[in-house]
């Protein structure tokens, strides 16, 4: 039960949506899509239990009073506050001008958007420490990153829009871009590809079986 | 300590706060920059433009605030090169926060005057169907019903009820797919399921981190276009003729790139400078 | 300067200047804006999936099927049987949250094992097909152009550098060098591509800081 059915219900699945590839008409067709709708439940379950394995935690640390027990509190109460106006806002509650968007718009918005733009720091301080020419691998590598950088903004075009079109810093970066990046990304993408083909088929043949954990 | 050593040393905190005035600095002047146009842009620009009024294009909104500078200013422009096309417009978003950045968007575009004089109405003109749950999933369920994968637009009305979406079941009723992407699910899950097995014709638009993964795809059976980060943006608004946010940030940009190399090339001229002493 | 009136907007600027503190050092000013996005984050899934799953699809679907059973019984067409389906969804869904209880966590792997073969199945064709075998497709190019040959034989090299099979020595390993160098160009790329991403989202908050919050741009 603990192994043999998952280990059944991922075969079954995984060579029905395989089959239908070849084979698209019913019922391996019906199957197909009786599976994504059951799918789109089951991943919001997932998310659910994602959900509160947190507020599990954050709860546990605040009643056992562990540090940084006070943080855990703004966490749930910034859960509860979005969860209260949304269900208090109803099924619009995306739209424009109801509490829950002002929430979106001036909470959740300006937090998300700089723990990104913080990153912009680290890679400017990152290019200043670590990005060395110490061989010619990494010479051509910083190369690349240097017409790249300068090529995709203005200021390229201006350092050299004295020269011939099809030889400006634009025109180097769109070389670059298309010939041999686009041939790293491909073979980088075809090895990709068959590592996960090979691993797919492994668990679809019940060979690999981490997913199932211990026990 | 001589001076390349210091140099090396230097607390990071200095740097920090030369990145900041480098990209601030720049917002308080109107510099007007020339932004040249590639052919990943033209691509997606052309396939709108040779669309016929009335024809229905998808937008997929697949990223959240994190990333808004770079997709924020692709999807408003697109939006208005589809609605002064008089396309139908229909979004959604395979992220949470996808529909509520339509809706940004849509807020700023139709209070364009331009495109204000139309007078569009929801639900005959555009439609945001919103998010569910089950990434790549819910496009393979597009493929075969729309229907089913939403089966009721953002708001909570059920698609039947909505004139744009009555006679559109699948992908063979939409005629552009155009997704905006900062990740997972994203672009490579619409080329592998929209274009690939339901023979869609996709464009995109992508922070410029996943830009260049996304390059083999381009081609006509895959992807006609891709919009790469805010110098994509830009070039979108320069081609339709609306410079608007992206273009103005591109002299921000351009500094920023700059101080960046300043930075590589002190760098290295400090650690070389440093390695030949210790050798010697 | 005009700063802006709106209280809501002032409430942004404050958490923006709280997330950039850390740049100076952890403090519990960043650690509060921290644990508030976490919080919200969670709180904008959680909505977000019962308005748009679990109301209209799950119990959407159930209630269509009762209401057609209560007044067509078992006269109902193939289709609305089909409504039924999401019981089976809904009861596999709930399998995963009792992961949260250890001693019949074990049940939740059933929905797990559905979740990863759905994902495999899905997997095996599209990256053998979309990024694989089109990909190689594209790269049989007529070596009539400079950029063509470029494409072909940067791609070969850099499939030869992933082969490990086989010891990178004598031509071999010669070739696989080539493709080291197209890697680093593909990887250099990528690092400026990754710069002006970072940026461009720097160059967003600060505009809010300074244009929107602050009112000194124009």
């Amino acid at each position: 039960m603990r192994r043999e059915v998952p280990l059944l219900i991922c075969a079954i699945v995984g060579f029905t949506l395989i089959i239908v590839y070849f084979v698209p008409h019913p019922p391996f067709s019906d199957m197909r899509d009786l599976f994504s709708d059951w799918f789109s439940v089951i991943a919001a379950f997932a998310i659910y239990l994602g959900i509160l394995n947190l507020l599990k935690n954050s709860v546990d640390k605040v009643f056992r009073k562990r540090s940084g027990w006070g943080f855990s509190i703004v966490i749930i109460a910034g859960f509860v506050l979005f969860v209260f106006i949304g269900l208090y806002e109803g099924s619009d509650f995306g739209e424009i001008g109801t509490r829950y968007y002002w929430l979106y718009d001036r909470i959740y918005f300006p937090l998300m958007a700089t723990m990104f733009a913080i990153l912009a720091f680290f890679i400017g301080s990152a290019s200043y420490r670590a990005f060395r020419a110490r061989n010619v691998e990494a010479t051509v590598l910083l190369l690349a990153a240097f017409f790249v950088m300068l090529g995709r903004v203005p200021i390229g075009y201006y350092l050299t829009s004295w020269l011939p079109e099809g030889w400006r810093m634009g025109d180097v970066a769109n070389a670059i871009m298309t010939y041999p990046q686009m041939a790293g990304q491909r073979a980088v993408m075809i090895g990709i590809a068959l590592g996960i083909v090979s691993t797919s088929l492994r668990i679809i043949l019940g060979i690999e079986r981490t997913f199932l954990g211990g026990e | 300590m001589g001076f390349f050593e210091r140099l090396l040393k230097i607390d990071r905190r200095i740097i920090f706060t030369f990145i900041a005035v480098a990209i601030a600095l720049p917002l308080f002047f109107n510099v007007s920059m020339y932004v040249e146009t590639t052919s990943e842009v033209v691509g997606i620009f052309s396939a709108v433009d040779s669309l016929s009024p009335g024809s229905k294009v998808l937008i997929s909104f697949d990223y959240d605030p994190g990333s808004m500078p770079e997709l924020q200013p692709m999807a408003e422009s697109f939006l208005r090169h589809c609605f002064s096309r008089d396309l139908k417009v229909i979004l959604m978003g395979l992220w949470p926060q996808g529909p509520l950045q339509a809706n940004w968007a849509l807020d700023v575009i139709l209070n364009d005057p331009d495109i204000k004089v139309k007078n569009l109405k929801y639900g005959v003109d555009y439609v945001n169907l919103g998010y569910t749950a089950g990434n790549e999933v819910v496009i393979q369920r597009m493929g075969s019903d729309i229907h089913a994968a939403f089966p009721v637009d953002y708001y909570g009305t059920s698609l039947d009820e909505i004139p744009l979406m009555r006679g559109v079941r699948n992908f063979n009723n939409i005629d552009f797919v155009y997704n905006l992407s900062a990740g997972y699910p994203g672009t490579m899950e619409w080329v592998q399921f929209a274009a690939d097995r339901f023979h869609a014709r996709l464009g995109a638009g992508n922070t410029a981190v996943q830009a260049p993964l996304m390059y083999p795809y381009l081609g006509k059976k895959q992807l006609v276009g891709i919009l790469g980060g805010m110098k994509g943006a830009a070039e979108y608004e320069v081609l339709a003729q609306r410079p608007a946010r992206a273009v103005r940030y591109m002299f921000g940009q351009g500094i920023s790139h700059a101080v960046v190399i300043f930075f590589v090339i002190i760098g290295n001229l400090a650690f070389f400078a440093t390695r030949k002493k210790k050798e010697s | 300067m005009h700063p802006s009136p709106d209280i809501g907007i002032w409430i942004g600027g404050l958490l923006t200047l709280g997330i950039f503190s850390f740049l100076y050092g952890d403090n519990p000013y960043y650690k509060f804006c921290e644990a508030l996005f976490v919080g919200v984050s969670a709180g904008h899934w959680f909505i977000t999936l019962f308005w748009t799953v679990f109301i209209p699809k799950l119990l959407g679907n159930i209630g269509i099927a009762i209401h057609t059973f209560r007044t067509e019984g078992f006269a109902a067409g193939m289709s609305d049987y089909m409504h039924w389906s999401y019981i089976f969804g809904g009861i596999l869904g709930f399998l995963m949250i009792l992961r949260l209880f250890p001693k019949i966590g074990w049940i939740s792997r059933w929905s797990l094992a559905f979740v990863v073969g759905t994902t495999a199945g899905y997997y095996f064709i599209n990256y053998l097909v979309s990024n694989g075998l089109m990909q190689i497709q594209k790269t049989i190019l007529p070596l009539t152009s400079v950029g063509n040959i470029i494409l072909v034989v940067g791609t070969f090299c850099g499939l030869i550098y992933f082969f490990f099979s086989k010891e990178h020595k004598g031509a071999f390993g010669g070739l696989a060098r080539v493709g080291i160098w197209f890697l680093m160009i593909t990887f250099g790329a990528s690092f400026g591509y990754t710069v002006m991403s970072r940026m461009s989202l720097l160059i967003g908050r600060m505009d809010y800081i300074f244009g929107i919050w602050l009112g000194m741009i124009r």
